[in-house]
Order: C-alpha cells, then structure tokens, then sequence
C-alpha cells in the first residue's frame, strides 16, 4: 500500500498538564482540533501509525546521540514524566517488530537510521497519542530526530529523510499513517515559557502547507535560536513530513498561540488524495 | 539584556554529567527514592563541583537553569522536588535577576522575559 495519511500536531506538556490553567475556549477549540484530525486518521484506516517526534532526553542523552532513531519493538511505554504532572496515565502502547524492520531496512538505504528495540515516550510522543489513538489500539512506530542536543541533523536531512519514509511506505503492503509533531516558535522550559512568535509561525506553516522545499529549508539554525527559539528546532519534524509527501498541499486546521502550553496549537494535514 | 548568541554545549564535563543525573533521575523511579532517601551516595558516581552539588542538593532550580541545565530535563527535576510550574518559572527568572544570564546551554533566555 502507501501513505494513507499525514499531518503534524503539537505536543507540547502543557497541552495536558496545564489544561486546567488555560482559557476554556482556548483549550476546548485546540482539543476539538486534535479530535478532527482523530477522526480524519481513522478515516484512513492505517493499520500503522509512524509518529516523527522530537524528544527531550527520555531516552537518548548526549553519550550516544542519534540524529534519526526508529523504534523497532513489540510494545513501548510511557509517558514517562509524572503521569499527575503530565495528565496522562501510564500504558503499554503496541508496536510493530516486523513493520518496524522492513521499514528501517528500507530507509537504511538511503539515510543512516538508529533503531531502538525499547523506548519510553515522553510527551513528544505521548501528548499526540492521547488525543490520535485513545484507545491505544493501532500499532505505533516512533522516530526520533534530534532536536535537542546539538550538532542537530541539517533541515536539509530531515527532508531526505522524509523522502527516505515515504519510499519506505510504498515498499510495504500496509496502510501507513505518519504525523510529525514539535513546536514551530516557542521557547519552552525557560523564563520566556509561553512566548510565541505567532507572526514567524504563520509564516513558517505557509511554508509548510505549499510544501515549499526551498522556503522550508531555507532556516539557518543560528536564526531560528533566535527569532524562535531552542523549541523552534523542532520544525525538522514537520520539514520531514513534507520530504514524505513532497509536491502535495497542506492544510493548517487548528493554529491559535496559546501562551499557558507554551506553544502556537497547531493542527494540519496534508492533503493526500489531492495526488 | 542583550540578546544571547546561538552555542553549543558539550564543552563542560561538570555540567554533562549534572544533566546525566538529572537524566536518570528521570527515568528511574528507583534511582529517585535512591537519590533523595541519602543524595551523596548518588552523586558520588557523578562528576560534579562544589557550586553543583550544592544546587542539587538544595535543590537550587533557578541556578541549576543559569549553569545550563537543559530545561527538559530541569523541569522534571523541579516536579520531582514539588515546584508547580509557575513556581519553577518564577525561580529560572528570580535567578536570572540575581545572578545574570545562563552560562551555558541552548535554553538562556533571549530577553528575561516571560508571557506566562
């Protein structure tokens, strides 16, 4: 089969941990969003779900940093912060072994790809599930890009290895489903928390929907420190959805900045059947 | 405050291995009952100095964020040692005023300023 969906969506702990801080319209629209693009996932019908995320040293530290890691095991864990502090419960999530490996062999063959035989996710991963698969009932294959620890992976690579996955889809008979998520602007975990360059965002996700390869690659990670700070390194998640699915469309669903979960709420999907 | 420059880490060994702990603080819950039921005989795998070990065992969150600390990892930290979020905020800038901008690490801030 193929891709049969993709999309990017936040992640970000305040989504969930801070619900209770936020306005409730703010928070009522942004989950009403995340149950839209449910919806339009299950519609579908993936048999995997292959989420590109950007974690934050649940699992991978800076003795042995990998640019790209796939997860290649029957079942993962998390979330592993405070389930009180994230406002999320713990659970066993399913994997793919045998999914997991034909895809990495594939995607080995064009870009140097990490595997990891257990993973805890952290809200980068588990924040999105909540709201994708409540039920925790389709298979999950996660993928790590390093946005944290710098040397981080050219945008360049993100894209190739976007184009690395999507081959890697077509090669396998299921029905696959990927959605990257991160930040686009933010500055989480400082002083500046809940700082958002609502301005840059639109502009980078215009990008983003005209899947715009020139204009999405076209970030210096020098500038993006500093017009949208550490957590805008994260857009490497969405630069490689848009390597999976270039030369088609996006749609922004959802985008609101909503300064209490620290990032500008993002919703969107790429318009596949447009192909 | 002007506004800080894009730098790497990874020069400061001290530092990598207080994120190090921090790091497996988070990710074993028997290491955390380990860590605060006698923190010296956790630290001591670590190699730390004086002006770390002594934010950690304070705890000290807002200078463990002006020496570096990756704030994805301080955060849980700061959880693990009761601050609610606006209290972990308000200690990152209360330390800011005091000792000046963070020394290392890509979370400085860009202009001491928060919108929460």
């Amino acid at each position: 089969m193929s891709l049969v969906f993709a999309g990017v969506c936040s992640h970000a702990p305040g989504i969930t941990g801070r619900k209770h801080m936020a306005d409730p319209d703010d928070a009522d629209t942004f989950y009403a969003a995340f149950d839209d693009m449910r919806q339009a996932l299950e519609a579908s019908r993936p048999d995997a779900l292959v989420v590109i995320a950007a974690e934050h040293f649940a699992n991978f530290f800076m003795n042995n940093m990998p640019a790209y890691c796939m997860g290649m095991a029957e079942d993962y864990q998390g979330p592993i912060e405070d389930p009180d502090w994230l406002g999320i419960q713990r659970r066993t999530i399913p994997g793919n072994v045998d999914l997991s490996r034909r895809l990495i062999e594939t995607i080995m063959q064009d870009v140097d790809l990490a595997y990891a035989e257990e993973w805890k996710f952290d809200h980068g991963i588990s924040v999105p599930l909540n709201f994708l698969t409540p039920r925790y009932d389709l298979p999950v294959i996660p993928v790590n890009i390093n946005c944290q620890g710098p040397p981080l992976t050219p945008l360049h690579r993100a894209w190739a290895f976007g184009q690395a996955l999507r081959k890697a889809c077509d090669a396998v008979p299921e029905r696959i489903a990927i959605v990257g998520t991160g930040g686009i602007s933010h500055w989480p975990a400082t002083p500046d928390s809940g700082k958002i360059d609502e301005a840059w965002d639109r502009d980078f996700l215009d990008r983003w929907c005209k899947n715009d390869k020139q204009r999405l690659l076209d970030y210096s990670d020098e500038q993006t420190y500093l017009d949208a700070g550490q957590g805008g390194f994260e857009i490497r998640t969405f630069i490689a959805v848009s390597g999976a699915t270039e030369g088609l469309s996006g749609k922004v669903h959802y985008y609101r900045p909503i300064p209490i979960f620290a990032v500008g709420c993002t919703v969107g999907i790429v318009e596949l059947e447009a192909a | 405050m002007a506004p800080t420059k894009y730098r790497y880490w990874g020069a400061d060994m001290s530092l990598y291995y207080v994120q190090k702990l921090l790091y497996n603080l988070n990710r074993d819950e028997k290491l955390q009952k380990a860590y605060f039921a006698d923190q010296d005989s956790v630290l001591q795998d670590y190699r730390l100095d004086e002006e770390e070990i002594t934010a950690l065992k304070k705890p000290d969150i807002g200078m463990l964020y002006i020496l570096g600390v990756n704030g994805q990892i301080l955060m849980h930290y700061a959880a693990m040692c009761g601050y609610a979020w606006p209290d972990y905020i308000q200690a990152m800038r209360d330390a800011l005023a005091e000792h000046g901008n963070v020394r290392a690490g890509l979370y400085a801030t860009t202009d001491g300023k928060g919108a929460v």
